[in-house]
């Protein structure tokens, strides 16, 4: 046991990290037509966002006002001129489709656009970050401040940020609760403490993930939770439209002086690093594409600007496909990143993604607003009455989609003789077909008996509800008359 | 066996075992388990005082907190009764027969109804509610009743019973035998003639006579029947005890009564008018024959003291 092996306790530094240390992110200020875009992007997203459950819709009087409005309550989608009822999911389930292809379409059309401009983490972090730049200053006041020690301005200046970043995170998660709810109800409601504890719990999450996942994960949601980043990865090839730093024609990178004196030796990379300043996920575009590249173009932005100021010409990092970045550097002119849009691939994407918006459409606009399903009683089957004649009795439920009261008239098709009645309508004004008012926007349950003379044998036959307006709508449900006979 | 040692990347040391170079770490416990561990030790100790645990001969150690899956049932029991008072309440106020002018209370009647039929009335009726012609369980679908099929009348029924000899007020009513009386061709033909009541065959003089002389009295000169005294229509197409010739006959050699206990000494007041609500629900109940008033008679109330044919 004399070797001298240190076995004992762990060594204080390990010789290799398994993990990245995370660094925080301190990006650059910079203006541009990108930047611009983004802030154009940012103030639509967040606009629909806060304003949409406060925008009015008149659907008279027995529904709900609000134009964007998921009534769980009374299981009700409400979109504007739609109204959705749960056995029409599927419309839903088509948008998810939809989104999920627009998704695949927007890929492969323009690369992580999504990323880089409307995905909510974005939108949010960018907002975040921008509170950082107003509060601490830009970059480099911001990375002093991080450095120096806990003294009363880095306090005040935290505690204030902080609390910035709580009030837009209670109040995201505050208007989200307004999509369920009747909005000026509900604010009403939240602060007199009278609302549903539900709302408090969900603007409560909301208000936590907002504050954690916009204050201080931000691009770590991108590179290690979110997994759209591995999926795009798959659905990237060489034609799809990346930020690429056109290293053919940057290297090697040196300073403008070192530039100066050797022409031949440099590229138009002046490893000015102003790139990598600006990258809101902290990435060196230069080391090429990667899951940290939300392809925002703020690097394009920052580039552009100083290519300018030395006189070289713009686009040294640009939106560019790799196909196209290899043909210009065998000498080909730049080629427009619009003409990247335009292929077979993105085509198809977009040819199932219209059809099956159209399909919806289509489908939403021939739909019935009267539907009628039936349920036989099945204990007993059927019923002897003191004349003779069988009675079956069953389960009528009659929809009525508009938001009016309607006349609905409902009768027996396909059975000889026989006559209805109802727990409503009694029996000495038993008919062929009864009138029944179906309330607005609701489904009306009537248990119907029906009575068919003796002689009658088991069979098929249908009801049929028809609305008795205008519109006269109607729906047919084939049902089975159990008698005695036939066996 | 190899040396334990600590391994380069983790800083961990190694449990000593090599197996073809691979090696494994001794990784320790996170300490968030671990104290969580020692955390499930000190809850289980106080669970054991607190709770009923240690078990005995006869029972468990009682908790501290006096817990028992009994007593958490009759709380459970005692709220769900608490949140129906106001229905049942409603109920005990609420003249049956004028319940329908109620719909929303005639609703949780029904409800309730349906509930308690489940409990108490399957058993025979069916859960259909459909009865039994071999057994002699009366259908309550259909639109013929024995005893009145009005909402007061069902639940007279319910509450007396039928042919309880015990309880003063139950429905009552019998049917003798009439066996070695006719001949075989005497009851053929009565056969006959009663399935001829309702439209089934020729009538025939025979059995006409020996109907009106003996069945007359109480099924009525037509067949027609008698509620009062309990005595099925037989002009109609239902048969409480199946419709066919031997089926007849057998009924009027060796009948069978059936039987109903008087539900008012086993379940209260409110339950048994939910209960006839509900079998007045099932399709066939009848109006209130006389107009509503606090002191309508009893239509098919029978005098206990009219005397049954049998006697």
């Amino acid at each position: 046991m004399n070797s001298p092996a240190p076995v004992q306790g762990r060594p204080p530094q390990p010789a290799k990290q398994l993990y990245e240390q995370s660094k925080t992110v301190h990006n650059k200020r910079v203006d541009g037509p990108f930047r611009r875009f983004k802030w154009a992007i940012m103030v639509i997203t967040l606009g629909i966002y806060y304003i949409t459950p406060w925008v009015r819709w008149d659907r008279g009087p027995y529904a709900p006002d609000q134009a964007v409005l998921i009534d769980l309550a009374h299981r009700r989608f409400y979109m504007f001129g739609i109204e959705i009822w749960p056995h029409e999911f599927y419309f839903v389930a088509g948008l998810l489709i939809m989104a999920g292809i627009g998704l695949f379409l927007v890929t492969s059309a323009v690369g992580r656009a999504w990323c880089g401009y409307s995905c909510p983490q974005t939108v949010w972090t960018d907002l975040f970050q921008h509170i950082d730049r107003f509060i601490d200053g830009d970059r480099n006041a911001r990375m002093r401040l991080d450095k120096a020690p806990w003294g009363p301005n880095k306090i005040a200046r935290r505690l204030l940020k902080w609390t910035i970043y709580l009030v837009i995170a209670f109040w995201t998660g505050g208007a989200w609760i307004m999509y369920f709810a009747d909005a000026p109800t509900l604010v009403r409601e939240f602060w007199a403490g009278e609302a549903d504890p539900v709302a408090y719990i969900t603007v409560a999450v909301l208000t936590l993930t907002t504050f954690v996942l916009g204050g201080f994960m931000r691009e770590q949601v991108c590179i290690y939770m979110c997994p759209w980043p591995r999926i795009q990865t798959a659905l990237m090839d060489e034609k799809s439209l990346l930020v690429t730093y056109k290293d053919w024609r940057g290297e090697k990178r040196g300073s403008l002086k070192k530039a100066e004196k050797n022409p031949d030796l440099y590229g138009d990379c002046i490893d000015c690093n102003q790139c990598v300043a600006v990258c809101p996920t902290g990435w060196d575009i230069r080391k090429g594409p990667d899951i940290s590249c939300i392809t925002c173009g703020l690097c394009i932005d920052a580039c552009d600007k100083v290519m300018k100021e030395v006189g070289r010409p713009r686009g040294l990092i640009d939106y560019a496909t790799l196909e196209d970045c290899d043909a210009e550097k065998g000498g080909a002119p730049a080629r427009s990143p619009m003409k990247a849009i335009m292929r077979p691939r993105t085509l198809v994407y977009f040819g199932i993604w219209a059809s099956i918006g159209l399909a919806l459409l289509f489908a939403l606009g021939t739909r019935s607003h009267t539907d009628l399903s039936v349920s036989p009683d099945r204990n007993p089957p059927y019923m002897l009455l003191s004349d003779g004649s069988i009675r079956n009795a069953y389960t009528l439920r009659l929809r009525n989609m508009e938001s009016r009261p309607r006349e609905m008239l409902i009768a027996i098709e396909d059975l000889p003789g026989a006559v209805m009645w109802s727990d409503t309508i009694a029996a000495e004004n038993a008919a062929p077909s009864q009138t029944v008012t179906v309330p607005a926007d609701q489904t009306l349950t009537v248990r119907a008996y029906v009575s068919a003379p003796a002689d009658t044998l088991p069979g098929d036959f249908a009801f049929t509800l028809t609305s008795l307006d205008e519109k006269g709508e109607s729906d047919r449900t084939e049902t089975g008359f159990n008698a005695p006979g036939g066996e | 066996m190899a040396e334990k040692r600590i391994d380069e990347p983790t800083g961990t040391e190694t449990v000593g075992h090599e197996w073809d170079g691979i090696e494994e770490l001794d990784t320790p416990m996170p300490r968030w388990w671990v104290y969580t561990f020692y955390a499930t030790i000190v809850w289980a100790i106080g669970f054991v005082i607190a709770y009923p645990a240690i078990p005995g001969l006869k029972q468990a150690s009682e908790g501290m907190l006096g817990w028992s899956s009994r007593g958490q049932l009759a709380e459970e029991m005692s709220a769900a009764d608490r949140a129906r008072l106001s229905v049942r309440e409603a109920l005990a106020v609420m003249p049956i027969e004028r319940l329908p002018a109620d719909p929303g209370l005639m609703a949780q009647a029904v409800a309730g109804g349906a509930a308690a039929f489940k409990v108490n009335c399957v058993q025979c009726h069916g859960s259909g509610a459909a009865g039994s012609q071999t057994l002699g369980y009366a259908n309550l679908n259909d639109d013929d009743w024995l005893w009145g099929g009005d909402l007061q009348s069902i639940e007279y029924t319910i509450t007396n019973g039928v042919r309880q000899a015990d309880h003063p007020g139950s429905r009552t009513g019998a049917m003798p035998s009439f066996a070695g009386a006719f001949s075989g061709k005497q009851l053929d033909d009565l056969a006959s003639y009663v399935l001829s009541l309702s439209g089934k065959g020729e009538a025939n003089a025979s059995g006409a006579q020996i109907f009106s002389e003996n069945c007359a009295l109480c099924h009525g000169p037509t067949g027609e029947g008698s509620r009062a005294l309990g005595a099925p229509r037989l002009n109609d197409a239902i048969w409480l005890r199946g419709g066919t010739r031997e089926d007849i006959i057998a009924q009027v050699t060796n009948p069978k009564l059936g039987a109903m206990p008087a539900w008012g000494e086993r379940l209260d007041a409110v339950t048994i008018k939910m209960l006839a609500a509900y079998v007045h629900s099932l399709g066939g109940g009848e109006d209130t024959p006389t107009p509503v008033a606090p002191a309508a008679a009893e239509p098919a109330a029978p005098d206990p003291d009219t005397p049954t044919p049998a006697e």
